[in-house]
């Protein structure tokens, strides 16, 4: 039986005959359509992703006039940051990394980020922020946002001021995490509105929210809501919402935005809500499983993201980083599932960007 | 990630019309096809044409709206994005911001 070269979830090389493959993307997109209650790919979509996942070439890449458009998280940190942030540690500054990803790395757009790419930690230091937007904008091309994690974890306990949800609910204080939730995803909102329009007033083209909803319900409506503001007071602001995960965790359990529970949501559910907020475009995310195999992950990545596209009223930029989108979850990602995650996304879920 | 992305699907940016196809994404909530068609119908190019990085690279330089090459003189950042709005018939924020601090 022929064996192919493929990886795992969590990026080890491996390999696979044609019915293994086949039998990875069956189960992978079954279990797409068992937690989205959503439908498989049809039998031609499928041998598609089956011969790009059986392709012997190293890289694969999409037919000349399928491109689609970049758009990017964390801004210069992939050069700055340490390997928390998966940064190479070169200690550039902010422009010449914005100049560097115009003119040398082929970024469609890019962003400026903080150090800790939270909203909250930008307050203290919006000024600085903004003069570093203003030059930056007279010298680049591309459209040029400011980025940054809502990341409501930083407003409970011991970061912030209220009280930290999960341990009031080892407590037994039910609805007191609720209302340190609510408490939270007001005041998030607030921040955000006051970092984002101060941002636009130095010229940014608009706002990256990404990683939203990473603390929980709670987190995605306190976004929506400081998006909402975003375009209320900033009516042509450029606004990204990207997501953090598949499922929007229900750290508060009941929290609506628009009259609904946002807890445990899919991205063809969540998508809704940031057409409602004024979002331009949308950031789905699909977690990998490490113990799968590239084939299993790509094949349940891609029957979400195709249903997220299908409903979609604006355009969606999927998220294909270390672990998400049918991606291995490691540091270095082999190149091999890079390129035929990418293909797979554009090809067959029909992608706007990535 | 970002010149595997790039060699797989991506636009390149200014190498071809990718910042361009971007701006009617974000400001006319413009999907892929209907973006790049409009791109191209001003431009007056084909939407194949639009990710060509040979064409391109002429016709960015032709209609100063930045290339990646260090060209003395070349329009780039606020100069190639007032180019830009007028071509894409788009208003770009920072440029309204240097028009309002010019009195222009």
């Amino acid at each position: 039986m022929t064996e192919y070269y493929t990886r795992r979830g969590d990026g080890k090389r491996i390999t696979m005959t044609k019915k293994q493959f086949m039998d990875d993307i069956q189960d992978g997109m079954a279990d797409a359509a068992d937690m989205g209650e959503i439908p498989v790919l049809n039998a031609n979509e499928v041998e598609v992703l089956l011969g790009i996942l059986m392709t012997r070439d190293r890289i694969v890449g999409v037919e000349p006039g399928n491109e689609v458009v970049l758009t990017y998280d964390i801004g210069q940190l992939d050069f700055t940051g340490d390997n928390g942030n998966s940064g190479n540690g070169v200690d550039v500054g902010r422009l010449e990394s914005a100049m560097l990803h115009e003119r040398a790395l082929a970024a469609d757009t890019f962003e400026l980020a903080h150090a800790d790419y939270s909203i909250k930690p930008v307050k203290p230091i919006i000024s600085n922020e903004m003069q570093t937007m203003e030059q930056i904008q007279n010298q680049i091309t591309v459209p040029f946002f400011y980025g940054a994690m809502p990341n409501a974890g930083l407003y409970y306990a011991p970061d912030g001021p209220y009280g930290n949800p999960t341990d009031l609910m080892r407590e037994f204080k039910i609805e007191e995490a609720m209302t340190a939730a609510e408490l939270t995803a007001d005041h998030l909102a607030r921040d955000i509105e006051y970092v984002a329009t101060r941002m636009n007033a130095a010229g940014a083209d608009g706002f990256n929210f990404d990683t939203t909803a990473s603390a929980g319900d709670a987190d995605f409506v306190g976004t929506l809501r400081g998006a909402e503001k975003l375009r209320k007071a900033c009516p042509d602001a450029y606004i990204m919402i990207g997501m953090a995960g598949e499922s929007i965790m229900g750290i508060h359990g009941s929290i609506e935005y628009a009259g609904e529970a946002v807890a445990g949501k899919y991205p063809h559910q969540q998508i809704k809500f940031a057409e409602k907020a004024g979002a331009n475009v949308f950031g789905p995310v699909v977690n990998t499983n490490t113990s799968k195999s590239l084939a299993w992950n790509l094949a349940r990545s891609v029957t979400f993201i195709k249903e997220c596209i299908k409903v979609a009223k604006i355009p969606c930029h999927v998220n294909m980083g270390m672990g998400v989108g049918g991606i291995p979850m490691c540091e270095t990602v082999p190149l091999d599932a890079i390129t035929r995650c990418g293909k797979a996304m554009v090809e067959i879920a029909k992608v706007d960007g990535i | 990630m970002a010149i595997p992305h790039y060699m797989t699907a991506g636009m390149g940016g200014i190498r071809s019309a990718g910042d361009l196809v971007a701006r009617m994404q974000f400001s006319k909530n413009m999907k892929i096809g209907k973006a790049k068609e409009y791109v191209a119908k001003k431009l007056g190019v084909s939407t194949l044409e639009i990710a060509d990085e040979y064409l391109m690279r002429e016709l960015r330089e032709e209609l100063k709206i930045g290339v990646i090459t260090g060209v003395p003189g070349a329009p780039r950042g606020i100069a190639a994005k007032m180019n830009i709005e007028s071509i894409l018939d788009v208003k770009i924020n920072s440029c309204e911001i240097f028009r309002k601090n010019t009195k222009k």
